[in-house]
């Protein structure tokens, strides 16, 4: 499979990576060069290969559910950009 | 005087107990070292000598009290990737400019625990992205090796370049490091140093900038086996913080060194022969053989059929994860924002600004094979050859093999800016050929160095072994550090 210049520019859109014209053209050829060097994977027979959801076999802890932390408003905010009062702020996002 | 530099970590450690030097002593020697070799070879992009001064300090005093911790002393650098609280932690790239964290690492929270020193983040490539450093942010590392009779600039490997480039230049007792497909122990192999990446659950990944969260670990890079098996003994530990953390108690790896090989099966999979090899990895790989056999071990011939496979999958499995974990850099919550005329729009400036080209290649990929309709094509069938590696392995240690040889890397280091590289993404990722199925297989992999090239270059061994056997790799490449000795680049810095 390869992609051309519309479907590279549609997956910056959904990546939210703004890309020029130029951008997107040098990444078409890149991207099809990844693509085809990870081709040779559909020449693995795979039938009945479950595919692998956790590398070392191990349950899911579980803990109480209790509060382990928090109170730490200012610490989350402390590195934004743009912040007032213990809120992140944005561009306007309803009119 | 002699030079505190270059003493190990093991033999600061004796000297520091017997109070012939001080942990404010050895601190400022790496201080002065830092200040004098940082702009030529670029392995730091902050130092934190105040920091380091204080944590000095408070050793000493702990030393005088009789209460040392395993790391008394010990000055270490810190990969960037790893949170420390109110200190620069930007994975290396521009999209987490002035991020300084609340919170600290739990790795490197074990490592103050155990009384080590901070000197200062160590570079990389950005978000750990690379086999070369040179997608860092803050410019490449220059390899504090250079080839016989050459000044070319050399790059260190990477992702953990700083890391590896630090160590070798005496500008740190040890460092710590990240290995999600090969970026401990490709840069270790660059630089004669010893890198190990542990098996996935035995470093706690909280704190850590995540990459692929099935892949990343956290490892030290140190100048010989033992000061790598101190440095994991105080990085790994259980921690609740981390869901993928094992439940296992952390074994002394010190210990291990200097135990016999006898009886011990080493395995040699035929698939690491690959295509272009150099001779000289050939001729390395069979001393190594060589000496393991002196030291008692059967060596057996295995297959790891699914090796070749092992790259490709990696190339869908990393960039989906890697597309899925930098979403959350944003322009909202912290680090880098480029205004917009509307929030969709202030998102792709941030992201189009603040990622390089390398990072923006693996999100793309990333994006690409999650998509609706490529799923399964691309992303399901490497999850099911991931497995297919895996039992690989598993039925070569059910047949009794206790590790594997196989060289660290396809070459010695090469030059900054390489052309050939440079023009095609996929010669880049053929670095890691070796590295990336241990990852895959979520296994421990020890990088030691074994020679050097006609360059007189660094050329290192690879052995990986059972899942939470990493003494079984410490006792093994112990065995190639005697055989083999150690190596220290000429100064030039």
């Amino acid at each position: 499979m390869s992609v051309d210049l519309a479907t590279v520019k549609r997956v910056a859109r959904l990546a939210r990576i703004a890309v020029s014209e130029e951008d997107a053209e040098r990444m078409t050829g890149e991207l099809n060069g990844i693509l085809g060097f990870v081709e040779q994977l559909s020449e693995v027979n795979v039938d009945g290969v479950e595919p692998m959801t956790s590398v070392m076999p191990m349950e899911m802890k579980m803990r109480a559910d209790v509060v382990t932390d928090g109170n730490k408003a200012e610490d989350i905010v402390a590195n934004a950009p743009n912040e007032d009062r213990n809120f992140f702020l944005v561009p306007k996002v309803v009119e | 005087m002699t030079d505190l530099t270059r003493l190990t970590i093991a033999e600061a450690r004796t000297k520091l107990a017997a109070k012939d030097i001080t942990a404010v002593e050895l601190t400022e020697a790496y201080i002065g070292a830092i200040e004098a070799a940082n702009g030529a070879l670029n392995a730091y992009v902050t130092v934190t000598p105040d920091k380091a001064r204080e944590m000095a300090r408070a050793s000493d005093a702990r030393i005088a009290a009789g209460k040392a911790g395993a790391l008394e002393g010990i000055p270490l650098g810190i990969k960037d990737l790893f949170g420390t609280e109110g200190i620069h932690t930007q994975a290396c790239s521009h999209i987490l400019d002035g991020f300084k964290p609340r919170y600290e690492s739990t790795v490197t929270q074990n490592l103050w625990n155990d009384g080590a020193v901070m000197l200062g983040k160590l570079n990389m490539d950005e978000f750990a992205m690379g086999s070369s450093n040179e997608s860092s942010y803050y410019g490449p590392v220059i390899n504090p090796w250079k080839a016989k009779g050459s000044n070319l600039d050399l790059v260190p490997g990477g992702s953990s370049g700083g890391s590896a480039a630090a160590v070798a230049a005496f500008l740190c007792a040890g460092a710590t490091a990240t290995d999600t497909g090969g970026s401990i122990r490709q840069p270790a192999a660059f630089t004669g140093t010893v890198g190990i990446k542990p098996t996935y659950g035995r470093c706690s990944r909280w704190g850590i900038v995540a990459f692929a969260s099935s892949l990343d670990q956290a490892g030290p890079i140190a100048r010989d086996v033992r000061d790598a098996a101190i440095l994991l003994k105080s990085m790994a530990s259980v921690d609740p913080k981390d869901t993928t953390s094992v439940d296992l108690p952390v074994p002394d790896y010190e210990a291990s060194l200097g135990q016999s090989l006898k009886g011990m099966k080493i395995g040699i999979p035929k698939e690491y022969r690959v295509d272009g090899m150099p001779e000289e990895i050939e001729t390395l790989w069979q001393q190594g053989i060589a000496w393991l056999k002196d030291a008692g071990a059967e060596i057996v011939d295995i297959s790891l059929p699914h090796t070749k496979y092992a790259l490709p999958a990696y190339y869908i499995v990393a960039p989906a994860e890697a597309s899925s974990n930098l979403a959350r850099y944003d322009g909202v919550r912290y680090g880098l924002r480029v205004d917009g005329k509307d929030i969709a729009d202030m998102y792709e400036k941030t992201r189009a600004a603040g990622f390089g080209q390398e990072v923006k290649r693996r999100i793309m990929i990333g994006t690409y094979v999650l998509s609706a309709g490529y799923y399964d094509a691309y992303y399901l069938q490497a999850q099911k050859v991931r497995t297919l590696i895996k039992r690989d392995f598993e039925l070569a240690f059910h047949a009794g093999v206790d590790a594997i040889l196989t060289p660290a890397t396809p070459s010695s280091a090469f030059g900054i800016a390489d052309e050939d590289l440079a023009s095609d993404p996929v010669k880049m990722y053929l670095n890691d050929i070796f590295t990336v199925t241990v990852n895959m297989a979520g296994l421990p992999g020890i990088a030691v160095p074994a020679g050097l090239d006609h360059k007189g270059l660094p050329l290192g061994l690879q052995l990986i072994g059972k899942p939470f056997e990493e003494e079984t790799l410490f006792k093994t490449a112990h065995v190639i550090e005697q055989a083999a000795g150690k190596f220290s680049p000429a100064k030039w810095w």
